[in-house]
């Protein structure tokens, strides 16, 4: 469909988000990376059963970390969308890149290891 | 059958190299046949390899391709002769002999290695027949870039003879003294996959076209648009090299026109003129497209809603008129179409360029080739079939597919194709095996993880799918900076068979050990790559893609700079990635060679029935207490045929069949496994008896049925009905329909709506058949026929004349000023707006038919079961729309018929032959690899918590006698949910490892990879 969103999205693959654990996402944030959401299956369509649920879970866990640490929890989202919903991609692409653009840069910019 | 001999040959000839036959080719090789693959032309790919994109998914046709021209044109068991063409067939079915006639190509293609210096140096300046004529080419050519074989050939009639390629060729290929060739082959079936042509323009004078420069055909236009078309896919026009603003598309040019003798309908030119109005406007968003039609026949799967989106998101706009000329103004080369409106109004509008939609036609050569193969065509050259025997010619042992058999588009003879596999195979299914090669691969070079990586990165052009956004030579050598990358390079496709030997040669010569390929997506094309570094003695997952083209040129394509930075990105997230991959060993498990249909209709007997004929047992479970499913309800075909008596057969044939047991009252409550060994329990009513099912493959033909209308009074008044109805009542002999003297019906009832938004495809055909049933009962009844486009596709055509002809009224209606019903005790009165004579009519019909939508049966759970997708309207989701309409995502599980999507019987019957095709790509072996992306514990780091027990889907892990998790590979999915959960972190998935990941991550941001 080559619907057109923000070049500032990167896809890392996994084989379902059930795979995404807590410490990858972040992981992703010690890096300085903005903002990380999780594109999955629709609920209770999920390839592999009950991964998206989990990643669901983790998604709010981490939320709530990010919160507490002053990064803040909008930074971290999960979505869910079928394979087929192509213009559905798109726009999560485009929310999340809105949102995180209008929350600046994440105070760990630059990465912690530096 | 019975014909067949005991010991028939193990080979099959397909003919025609197109989409059709490549599928059929790859079906055959993978199911245990050889396979002899005969061209016309001296490239396989047929008319798809001229296509730009593909409806209704907008896919480049040849990015979605190439996998299989590759995959053809490499695989052990099929091989290719082009340029060639069948002179006879003799001897009986199942031991055939076919001599083959080889046309001179000039070059040896056993020394040619496709270099193109030879065309480099040609001082000829030729036609390009790829491009129609509207490029150049040199006399010693390859017909595209991503050619199979990729041989050069010399055209003779434009060559000069002045020996300059001779001289050039340093692999000593030329040879002018080449002559035809002849050779016999021994086969024991054979598929015709001829494909075909387009009409000829020429002969519909009225439309200008060849006097006109600014009239082109629709496969011309497709060739502009195309990347490797003549202007690079810039829209310009032939008459001054400007951008068109106004195109006009005309309908049915060669197609439901008497006047030329095919009154038959093209099926496929509603859909490619939106195709190209909607990539013409992606092309260059001020051109105005309109489509001159006459019915937009959007009937097949997601088509509606392709065509909404045509209007509403892209402007295109549809005039439903018949066109009466095209004019040139002289001073301007524009054309002035005159054409009359639908309330009869003559208008003329002017274009910048016209496009004509012609139809598509069997070729002169196809037909005569018939006639030496002694196989029937009908009066328009279309291959005969019988509606219940779809892909079988008249002659035993000769199949057909594709658009020889009647005009189809990509899916339907891709389907068409395996489904003729499967009839090719049945009757030679003892020879399985016995001429079939065997894959061998070079011993795997070991990579221990200690080793340091040593990656080459290959950079695709894509054509300009990549390079006309992103700035390849730059990412190129921006990969050359990043720590480990030894070897780079750029090419223009890099899936084509000779960048394939480049991958290789890169990987011997520059002692590579791991690969990345920055290209297009991973799910289409890894397998392929895969293959590559395997067959160079790697390991096939110390490969990784970057996908720079779906995840980045396509959808970064205004800003340039951006998408070159975020390709420079991705390429180094994979080299972060790839750096940590590991060589992982897969290992051979047995299939049970048994399959299990679901659905007991006539797709899942002919799946069924197919099977055992392969040699296959197959449990067939039906929740009903009989077969049969919805054909019951169906009574006689368009053509006359009579359903009852072809599902009585049906139905002993697959009762009476050793190697088929049927399970009646029966559900499927649980579903376990892989492809090659799934376990499925099925309770059976009444006493539910519960057992368990091993099977290899699964076939899901769950069907469609006739929704009980919503509107029009229906279940108030019994004169009130839908098309099933009346066919019940039509069959069963009802004494009062031959007194009813006016019936009215409304088409399009509960389709193309909102809730609705597809087409029921079979409705158009049923109100013509039921019709023109009633008006042999009773000529002098008044039959009104209520219509938004009436789709009466392909060979059906001349049925929709007919009526019309024997005085059934067709009345076309918008759907916002829909038809009126108002019911009351004695009166039934229906009154709509006729456009013709501007005038409210009201009828008091004695019957009100409708034809109301086809829907899926209920199959929520089975999907949820199983765990396979359905659309929106909930039908099955296949894996690819265009190129895999069988396949589930999932491998080792199959759809077809009305599960699908709404179709004909010999549609469905063809659907479940593809089924049970591609299902024996994986009964017909006794061991499939499995493992590779698992998941894997590190036992001493386990504490043994029963985080992995407790939250893995499949029920996979179990604490073993160590007192440590243990994930049984066989049955590990792969997920990674376990990995995610475990706290000590002692599980890792494999090829994802959580280092990996991090890795990939770390690289997003900064250059620096740790």
């Amino acid at each position: 469909m080559r619907l057109s969103y923000p070049s500032n999205v990167k896809v890392v693959k996994v084989p379902c988000t059930g795979r995404v654990d807590i410490l990858l996402i972040l992981h992703a944030f010690e890096n300085g990376v903005d903002g990380v959401y999780l594109a999955g299956c629709l609920e209770g369509e999920c390839h592999f059963l009950k991964g998206n649920l989990r990643a669901k879970k983790r998604v709010q866990y981490v939320k709530g970390l990010l919160e507490e640490v002053g990064i803040g929890g909008e930074r971290v989202e999960m979505f869910n969308m079928s394979a087929s919903q192509g213009q559905r991609f798109a726009q999560c692409a485009q929310e999340m890149t809105e949102r995180v653009r209008s929350l600046g840069p994440s105070p760990v910019k630059g990465g912690s290891k530096k | 059958m019975n014909t067949v001999p005991d010991k028939p040959v193990g080979a099959v000839l397909v003919v025609g190299g197109g989409i059709g036959g490549m599928q059929a080719s790859l079906d055959l090789a993978e199911s245990g046949f050889y396979v002899y693959l005969v061209d016309s032309a001296p490239t396989i790919g047929g008319v798809m390899s001229q296509l730009d994109k593909t409806f209704p998914t907008n896919d480049c046709a040849m990015c979605i391709m190439s996998p299989k021209l590759v995959g053809t044109g490499s695989h052990r068991n099929i091989r290719l002769i082009t340029n060639a063409s069948v002179k006879e067939i003799v001897g009986p079915a199942g031991n055939f002999e076919a001599r083959i006639t080889r046309k001179a190509r000039y070059i040896r293609p056993d020394k040619c290695t496709g270099c193109g210096e030879c065309a480099k140096h040609c001082p000829v300046i030729a036609g390009d027949d790829y491009n129609v004529g509207m490029s150049r080419r040199s006399a010693v050519y390859l017909r595209y870039p991503q050619a199979i074989p990729k041989v050069f050939l010399i055209d003779r009639e434009a060559c000069i003879g002045c020996g300059l390629c001779e001289r050039v060729c340093l692999a000593n290929a030329v040879d002018y003294a080449d002559q035809d060739t002849e050779e016999t082959l021994s086969v024991g079936s054979v598929i015709l996959a001829p494909g075909f042509e387009v009409f000829d323009a020429r002969r519909r004078p009225e439309f200008g076209y060849g006097v006109y420069p600014n009239v082109l055909t629709s496969i011309e236009f497709e060739r502009i648009l195309s990347a490797t078309g003549p202007h690079r896919s810039h829209l310009l026009r032939p008459s001054d090299g400007s951008i068109p603003e106004r195109i006009a598309f005309i309908q049915c040019v060669g197609s439901r026109d008497t006047s030329c003798g095919n009154d038959y309908c093209s099926s496929i030119c509603c859909m490619y003129a939106t195709k190209e109005a909607i990539i013409a406007k992606e092309h260059v968003h001020f051109v105005k497209p309109t489509i001159f039609y006459m019915d937009i026949r959007a009937y097949g799967k997601g088509f509606d809603a392709y065509y909404e989106r045509a209007k509403a998101d892209y402007g295109v706009r549809f005039i439903k008129s018949m066109v009466s000329k095209v004019r040139e103004d002289p001073r301007t080369d524009n054309l002035l179409i005159t054409y009359l409106n639908e309330e009869g109004e003559r208008l003329e509008e002017e274009f910048e360029l016209v496009v004509l939609s012609v139809g598509v036609v069997p070729s002169t050569s196809v037909r005569e080739m018939a006639k030496r193969l002694d196989v029937d065509v009908d009066r328009f050259g279309f291959c005969e079939t019988d509606t219940f025997a779809p892909v079988a010619t008249s002659r035993e042992g000769i199949y057909v597919c594709g658009a020889f058999e009647s005009p189809r588009d990509i899916p339907e003879t891709v389907s068409q194709a395996s489904g003729a596999v499967a009839a090719a195979t049945g009757i030679i299914a003892s020879a399985r095996g016995t001429l079939a090669l065997k894959k061998e691969y070079p011993p795997e070079d070991e990579v221990k993880p200690e080793e340091e990586p040593r990656i080459g990165v290959f950079v695709c052009h894509c054509g300009i799918n990549i390079g006309g956004v992103i700035n390849v030579p730059s990412v190129k050598e921006y990969a050359g900076t990043l720590p480990n990358v030894v070897h780079v390079d750029e090419n223009l496709y890099t899936c084509s068979q000779d960048t394939q030997e480049k991958i290789k040669n890169a990987v011997k010569e520059r002692g590579l050990n791991r690969v990345i390929v920055a290209s297009c997506s991973p799910r289409t094309h890894e397998p392929m790559f895969r293959e590559t570094i395997r067959d160079a003695g790697l390991n096939k997952f110390l490969f990784e893609m970057a996908n720079i083209r779906d995840q980045c040129s396509w959808v970064h394509m205004r800003q340039k700079a951006e998408a070159t930075e975020k390709a420079k990105k991705l390429v180094r997230m994979a080299v972060g990635n790839v750096r940590l991959n590991q060589a992982l060993t897969e290992t051979s498990v047995p299939v049970v060679q048994r399959g299990l249909v679901i659905g007991g209709g006539v797709a899942g007997m002919t799946a069924a029935l197919q099977l055992a004929e392969q040699g296959f047992e197959v449990f067939l479970v039906e929740k009903e207490s009989r077969l049969g499913g919805n054909l019951w309800n169906l009574h006689y075909t368009l053509d006359g045929k009579d359903i009852e008596a072809f599902l009585l057969d049906l139905i002993a044939k697959v009762s009476n069949n050793p190697l088929i047991r049927v399970l009646l009252n029966s559900l499927i409550v649980d579903f376990t496994g892989v492809r090659g060994n799934f376990t499925t329990g099925v309770m059976t009513a009444p006493a539910m008896y519960y057992q368990k099912i091993e099977h290899g493959i699964t076939v899901m033909a769950t069907g469609a049925e006739e929704e009980k209308p919503h509107e029009y009074g229906y279940g108030e008044d019994e004169r009130v009905l839908t098309q099933l109805e009346l066919e019940g009542r039509i069959a069963g002999a009802d004494t009062g329909i031959s007194g009813i003297k006016e019936v009215v019906m409304i088409q399009c009832v509960g389709s193309r709506n909102e809730q609705h938004p597809s087409c029921s495809r079979t409705c158009c055909a049923t109100a013509i058949k039921n019709a023109l049933k009633l008006k042999e009962l009773n000529p002098a009844i008044r039959i009104h026929i209520l219509y938004r486009d009436i789709r009466t596709y392909g060979l059906m055509e001349p049925y929709y004349a007919r009526a019309r002809k024997e005085g059934i009224l067709f009345v076309r209606y918008e759907p916002a000023e829909g038809p009126e019903v108002t019911v009351n005790e004695n009166k039934l009165s229906v009154s709509y707006d006729d456009k013709m004579l501007k005038e409210r009519i009201t009828i008091t019909p004695d019957l009100l038919v409708l034809s109301s939508a086809t829907v899926p049966r209920e199959n929520k759970e089975l999907a949820n079961l199983l765990k396979v997708p359905r659309t929106a309207e909930g039908f099955f989701l296949e894996a690819h729309m265009k190129l895999r309409p069988v396949d589930f995502a999932s491998d080792g599980i199959y759809l077809c018929g009305g599960a699908h999507a709404p179709k004909l019987i010999s549609e469905t019957i063809s659907q479940a032959g593809a089924a049970v095709a591609r299902a024996c790509t994986i009964l017909s072996k006794e061991n499939l690899s499995v493992g590779g992306v698992v998941a894997v514990v590190t036992g001493e780091q386990c504490a043994a918590c029963l985080t992995c027990v407790r939250v893995c889907p499949y029920d996979v892990p179990v604490i073993n006698i160590r007192g440590e998790a243990e994930i049984d590979i066989i049955k590990c999915k792969g997920c990674g949910t376990c990995a995610a959960e475990c706290p000590a972190r002692a599980i890792d998935l494999m090829h994802f490892r959580g280092s990996q990941l991090e890795a990939k991550i770390g690289a997003l941001i900064s250059a620096q990879v740790s």
